[in-house]
């Protein structure tokens, strides 16, 4: 996993509640046995006016030319709820999304997000009101300082925090599993300790 | 002389599970079963051959096919290409790295969480994950169990444990008893709208009270399934004899003097008395009617007997806009009545509601029409959720009733309730469907999903609108 430390982008402001992950990435894109290829069908059904993809909803945020090559999505309450699909994460990320920003995710959401590298950040509902009414007013570029736990736009600074070994993962692009490995003793000692049904 | 401080259910198994809590670092639970399926495995095998890394228990893990397949042929390219290719690759790896797979024409095939449970690979006091969000539904047995992404899937594979931070507790009270006809989908879909699509997030949620005591495991399985839907991490339900005397004898469940081990420790499990929560949600019973959601989230909701709302009807701006845009895309006016909606689509099956006592429950309302058949404007489908559940809806004569009726009787699979295989609605389509999930979309693009429970769709089937079947 890429290590994650500061980032700088364009952001890209989705003023949806309960965006789902039905709506991330749609069922008829999750039939591949690869990580690859979910980025093009991000958001399809608002994204694209026919259902094969063809023609753009010039409406939908990210087909607006002011937010081409956002990689910072600022998002409503609830984000990511529903399906536990981390194909929803591949698609942000395989798009160019590296940092979300809501006053909420939904919990496995959150989690699949930092297993691959995204960057979740949870603010207050009113720390991302006032980040909404600003990108009504110009295209907003953000820094994110994951060592400082800063979200810098303009004058405006805020802080948010990450559990201390998400945190640390995200920094060092831990490989969670090869991490756990390290620890089969661990695991083999409560394995002996364990009763007969379990 | 010193008490211990009383525990949740919720906190017993976190306990029982702790392999390592290391400071600095997520805490490390061990994982007792692990449920896969086609779609979300094939990368978590990739990454693992990548690795050069065994499945560590593969005896812990059991495979099924049941997102993709076609519910009209038991060929595995039935469903099309790309779910052939997943379906293929599930056989593969399962055959690679050592997996007991339940694939197509298998007497032990179905839905995850039907057959889980049926055959006693479900067990209280374990922990049961599975890449999917209904994974809660084994909570019913007092399992603490949730869905995981692909990453973690990977991770259980090779080291049979997850990490996980711990989550706030819910006890969620359903006090009295239900009146008659009301099932166990209007119990959840009543909790929802009560606390909200997002008012479990960050929680386990405990159920508990006589209403959810006096519920059959089945019935108890159909109000965990939706944990997720209100944003809960797992619902869980304290086991006693009604679980037991499910478990017992089931083909993968301990016997004999295990099993007697077993019952006792599992009867330890419930929360103790005074144990404290972080939130409560109380309702009452007899004040619980049959459901119908009207929107897009399953929050959405109101009783049968009630009316579409008005974005008026909501304070919090949130809400409000939610409504607008729920009102928009089901294509329905504030203040209509529950009972004047049309459907012309009906969907009876998912991990919610696709067990026998669904099918006995929707084949009672069928015979109360007594020779009606499902009306000409609505195409109906029954979906059963396993081999096993199908198998003995016939015999009991089910697929008879449902047939006659002008149903159509399909084989087992997640079908309609994501549409992942070509059981999807049409545009503009509106459909009353005992699954779990109205997005927008989920049903097909342009769809329109109304949650109700078994009997309320079958009797939607009959008359084409919904019913206040205790009117």
């Amino acid at each position: 996993m890429e290590k994650f430390n500061t980032h700088t982008g364009l952001v890209a402001p989705l003023d949806v509640a309960n965006v789902d992950t039905d709506q991330i990435i749609p069922k008829q894109f999750l039939q591949k046995t690869e990580r690859i290829g979910f980025g093009v069908h991000l958001f399809h059904d608002s994204r694209y006016l026919d259902h094969a993809g063809t023609q753009e909803n010039p409406d939908f945020v990210i087909n607006k030319p002011e937010y081409k090559g956002a990689s910072i999505l600022l998002a409503g309450e609830n984000f990511g709820c529903g399906s536990s699909r981390e194909h929803a994460p591949w698609a942000l990320q395989e798009f160019g999304f590296k940092v979300l920003i809501s006053s909420s995710f939904a919990d496995i959401f959150y989690g699949n997000c930092i297993n691959i590298g995204i960057l979740p950040i949870q603010l207050t509902e009113e720390e991302v009101e006032q980040l909404f009414k600003l990108s009504t007013e110009s295209v907003l570029t953000i820094t994110v300082d994951l060592p400082n736990n800063t979200v810098t736009c303009g004058d405006l600074v805020f802080k948010f925090s990450l559990s201390e070994f998400q945190q640390y993962s995200l920094e060092n692009g831990v490989d969670s599993v090869g991490w756990t490995l390290n620890k089969l003793d661990a695991i083999k000692a409560f394995e002996d300790k364990m009763p007969a049904w379990q | 002389m010193t008490t211990s401080t009383p525990k949740t259910m919720y906190e017993k198994l976190w306990q029982s599970h702790l392999v390592q809590e290391t400071k600095g670092e997520t805490p490390l639970l061990y994982v007792d079963r692990h449920l896969i399926h086609e779609v979300t495995s094939p990368q978590a095998f990739a990454n693992l051959r990548f690795h050069n890394r065994p499945v560590r228990h593969p005896e812990r893990t059991i495979a099924t096919m049941d997102h993709n397949i076609s519910t009209r042929s038991i060929k595995i390219d039935a469903a099309g290409e790309g779910a052939a290719n997943q379906l293929r690759a599930l056989e593969k790896n399962c055959k690679e790295f050592g997996i007991e797979l339940f694939g197509m024409g298998h007497k032990n095939q179905g839905i995850a969480h039907v057959m889980g449970p049926e055959l006693g690979l479900t067990l209280p006091g374990t922990i049961i994950v599975c890449g999917d969000s209904h994974t809660a539904t084994h909570g019913a047995f007092g399992a603490l169990a949730f869905g995981i992404g692909t990453s973690e899937v990977e991770h259980v594979f090779a080291t049979q444990t997850l990490r996980q931070n711990k989550a706030k507790t819910m006890k969620v009270e359903v006090k009295g008893n239900v009146g008659a006809g009301i099932s166990a989908k209007d119990i959840i879909l009543a909790i929802i709208g009560k606390t909200g699509s997002a008012g479990a997030t960050g929680y386990v949620v405990e159920y508990c009270g006589e209403a959810i005591e006096a519920l059959s495991m089945e019935e108890r399985m159909t109000v965990c399934n939706m944990s997720i839907e209100f944003g809960a991490k797992a619902g869980l339900i304290a086991p006693d004899q009604t679980t037991f005397d499910y478990v017992k004898g089931k083909e993968y469940a301990p016997k004999g003097e295990v099993f007697e081990q077993a019952v006792i420790d599992w009867t330890n499990l419930k929360s103790d008395e005074g144990a404290e929560f972080d939130a409560v949600v109380t309702l009452d019973a007899k004040d619980i009617k049959a459901q119908v959601t009207w929107g897009t989230n399953p929050g959405q909701v109101v009783s049968v007997d009630g009316a579409v709302p008005s974005p008026d009807d909501f304070s919090d701006p949130v809400e409000k806009e939610s409504c607008i845009n729920a009102l928009k895309y089901m294509n329905l006016t504030a203040g209509t009545k529950m009972v004047d909606i049309q459907v012309n689509k009906v969907f009876i099956g998912s991990c919610t509601n696709s067990r026998i006592e669904d099918l006995r429950a929707a084949a009672d309302i069928v015979q109360r029409y007594e020779g009606q058949q499902v009306v000409d404007s609505v195409d109906a489908i029954i979906v059963p959720g396993s081999y096993r559940v199908k198998e003995l809806a016939e015999q009991e004569g089910l697929d008879k009733i449902f047939i006659d009726a002008g149903f159509e009787w399909r084989l087992p699979g997640c079908s309609m309730c994501l549409g992942m295989n070509d059981d999807v609605l049409e545009a503009g389509d509106r459909c009353a469907s005992t699954s779990n999930r109205n997005f927008e979309g989920r049903q097909g693009r342009g769809s329109r999903t109304h949650l109700v429970s078994p009997e309320m769709a079958a009797a939607a089937a009959i008359t084409g609108h919904f019913v206040d079947l205790n009117a």
